[in-house]
């Protein structure tokens, strides 16, 4: 779960986390009146779970009320990478002399949290990454004992934090660790922490994303959760609590397993159709599921063809057929030709019970995901 | 021969009263599977599916002479029962639940490193020895006795290559699902490594997918210490990076790390052949034999 920068800052600010001064704006006017209070130069920054911001055209500086008049109409409404923005951020614009990258992430391979600090912030630091890597110094941190205040100040002075500084934007990061464990975040990260003028440090961005697996055991900020699905169709899955994902092919998917379903849209391509979706209706799915599936799958209008593919282990290949066979027969006319394909448990009751009248019925994964591509291709043509 | 688990192989179920801890234990028994006792706080004393219930996995461990466990136990509690068994001690535990909190298994990993006990999983389908023993949800019936090691970060992709092998006459020695979380126990390195030194192992499927960098390194290993053919798989070619494709750890991060092309890419480095469809996976095992 991904928290809006506006979210994170006020979290930051909680912990005693330095912010700019700002407002959240939802109009026009809303903005006028927010830059009219924090002054000039204001920052417009748009409020919406996509990184790169900036490059985007998502965050203007404005020095005016005309231009941030300008700046708002331009930015509220439009449209980032698939996400409509429908707030903005105004901050106080700071006068900074450096910019540096602070974040806490965990790392897979290492199996622990790292600390991650870098000179060179204010950019995409995972360009930084892949071209400097040695411009960013880690420290990785025992998940038993949590961060040691050596560390933290090792990591600042590693990086090459001027002196002068490296107390406070230590600080930070020890705040940020403090945060990281006790909200379950999978990553904090704040890029740029700026220097100010004034010599003061400053945590002039907000990155803050919840594990989905730990949000049972924090909810204040699972209150928080705001836009979590891109479209329509994917807050219906949310409802439906399947994993889905949907993507711009035309061949709809439906499957149990993620590694399953994962393979099944793998093959659609290889047999050189266009996958439309991810769709895992889990484990043990009753009949219910299955036609919330197909509902799921028929609602979008791209799908001309649906694969199911079951392979049942604690799955009952009977349960998903009758589920299918009701699905189904509500319609007068099937709205998308659907193709089974049913392996494992039960599996051969299940293809009895099957209409064929309904669907398809295919023996082998790569048949079914075959004859699925070959309906999308029919109704195209 | 086998890896891991055999039918001398002694199992408390932790969970066993939850309605899937009770059904599962019951399909292991039914499968042959030695299951001598069950562990559920403020239970002990019980019984459930034939078997004993303790309060504690130490006890159980000590009563039955236990020695491994599979944990059936909600997502909240699965981190504190790992860590039981790990005090146990047993010599392997292996975690079924879904959904463990993230940071929960950086405190299990950390406490793995400094003790004896294997870890498999957690969010896995478990681990079966064909006609000895299964610890996990695995459909035992698709499984024939033979000579080939699985090991898969997924539960039902696992039981699609297994059955593509049965099917050609082709057993399995054991089938390892590792998980498909970030944080997991056993590795694919780890049971590599098993299959490996298992003289009746001839001949090892891998079934990766996309996130993190495990199937990289089991391409190292494999290009540097495998004497066994091994035939791979990668899912999730198509995944757009930034979506999480159902498991928590099957991710491609924005900076284009964990793609199915860098992982198909290193394993034929190592002289690993890849299948682009299960059915060819197959075809790769069989020319081995």
């Amino acid at each position: 779960m991904k928290l809006h920068e506006y979210q994170a800052k006020e979290v930051f600010a909680e912990a005693g986390i330095p912010v700019p001064a700002s407002r959240l704006a939802s109009s026009v006017e809303e903005v006028v009146e927010a830059v009219g209070e924090i002054g000039y130069p204001a920052a417009i920054k748009a409020q919406v779970h996509v990184g790169g911001r900036g490059k985007a055209g998502g965050i203007e500086i404005v020095t005016s009320e005309d231009e941030a008049r300008e700046a708002a109409e331009s930015i509220l409404g439009m449209d980032l990478k698939g996400y409509t923005v429908e707030r903005v951020l105004v901050e106080e614009g700071v006068d900074f002399v450096d910019e540096l990258y602070v974040g806490v992430t965990m790392d897979r391979a290492a199996g622990e949290p790292v600390a991650m600090v870098s000179t060179e912030g204010g950019v995409d630091i995972e360009e930084v990454a892949e071209e400097s890597p040695e411009a960013i110094a880690r420290e990785h941190v025992d998940p038993a004992f949590g961060m040691h205040p050596y560390e933290s100040r090792k990591v600042v002075y590693e990086a090459g934090v001027e002196q002068q500084f490296a107390g406070d934007v230590a600080s930070i990061l020890r705040t940020l660790f403090e945060l990281y464990e006790d909200s379950d975040a999978s990553e904090i990260e704040v890029n740029p922490v700026m220097i100010t003028a004034d010599d003061d440090v400053i945590a002039a961005d907000a990155v803050m994303n919840i594990d989905d697996d730990a949000l049972f055991r924090q909810p204040e900020l699972a209150e928080m959760e705001e836009d979590a699905y891109q479209n329509d169709l994917e807050r219906k899955a949310g409802e439906y609590g399947f994993d889905y994902v949907r993507l711009s092919g035309n061949v709809g998917i439906i499957g149990n397993g993620a590694g399953l379903v994962m393979t099944t849209l793998d093959l659609v391509d290889y047999y050189g159709g266009q996958p439309a979706n991810f769709l895992d209706i889990g484990g043990g799915a009753k009949a219910e599921r299955v036609t919330n599936a197909l509902d799921m799958v028929f609602s979008d209008e791209n799908v001309d063809s649906v694969v199911f593919n079951i392979f049942g282990g604690i799955t009952r290949g009977d349960e998903v057929a009758k589920g299918i066979n009701e699905a189904l027969e509500q319609f007068d006319e099937i709205p998308k030709p659907v193709t089974v394909r049913l392996a494992g448990t039960n599996a051969e009751e299940g293809m009895e019970i099957l209409n064929t009248d309904l669907v398809t019925v295919e023996k082998t994964l790569e048949s079914a995901v075959q004859r699925a591509v070959a309906d999308a291709e029919e109704v195209n043509q | 021969m086998s890896i891991l688990v055999d039918d001398d192989t002694r199992v408390v179920v932790q969970g066993i009263t939850g309605g899937e801890g009770n059904f599962h234990a019951e399909q292991m028994i039914e499968y042959g599977t030695n299951v001598v006792a069950g562990a559920v706080p403020g239970k002990g004393g019980q019984e459930a599916a034939g078997v004993p219930v303790y309060d504690t996995v130490e006890e159980a461990a000590i009563e039955e002479d236990a020695d491994a466990s599979v944990i059936f136990v909600p997502p909240a509690f699965a981190g504190d029962a790992i860590f039981e068994a790990l005090d146990a001690p047993l010599d392997l535990a292996v975690a079924i639940t879904e959904g463990v909190p993230t940071q929960d298994m950086a405190k299990v990993n950390k406490r793995l490193s400094e003790v004896d006990t294997r870890l498999i999983g957690p969010n896995c389908p478990g681990i079966i020895t064909p006609g000895e023993a299964k610890l996990g949800i695995l459909p035992g019936n698709i499984f024939s006795e033979g000579k080939v090691g699985l090991v898969s970060r997924s539960g039902t992709l696992t039981y699609q290559v297994v059955d593509s092998l049965t099917q050609r006459g082709i057993g399995q020695s054991t089938a390892v699902g590792i998980g498909g979380d970030p944080i997991i126990g056993t590795s694919f390195v780890d049971a590599l490594e098993l299959f490996e030194q298992d003289p009746e192992t001839a001949a090892v499927v891998m079934c990766g997918e996309i996130g993190g960098e495990d199937e990289e390194q089991a391409a190292a290993y494999i290009a540097e210490n495998m004497e066994t053919p091994v035939a791979g798989f990668i899912a999730g070619r198509t995944a757009p990076p930034g979506k999480r494709m159902g498991h928590a750890g099957a991710i491609v991060s924005g900076s284009g790390t964990g793609t199915a092309e860098s992982k198909i890419d290193a394993l034929n480095d190592a002289g690993v052949p890849v299948g682009d469809t299960p059915e060819e996976v197959a075809d790769n095992v069989e020319s081995f034999l």
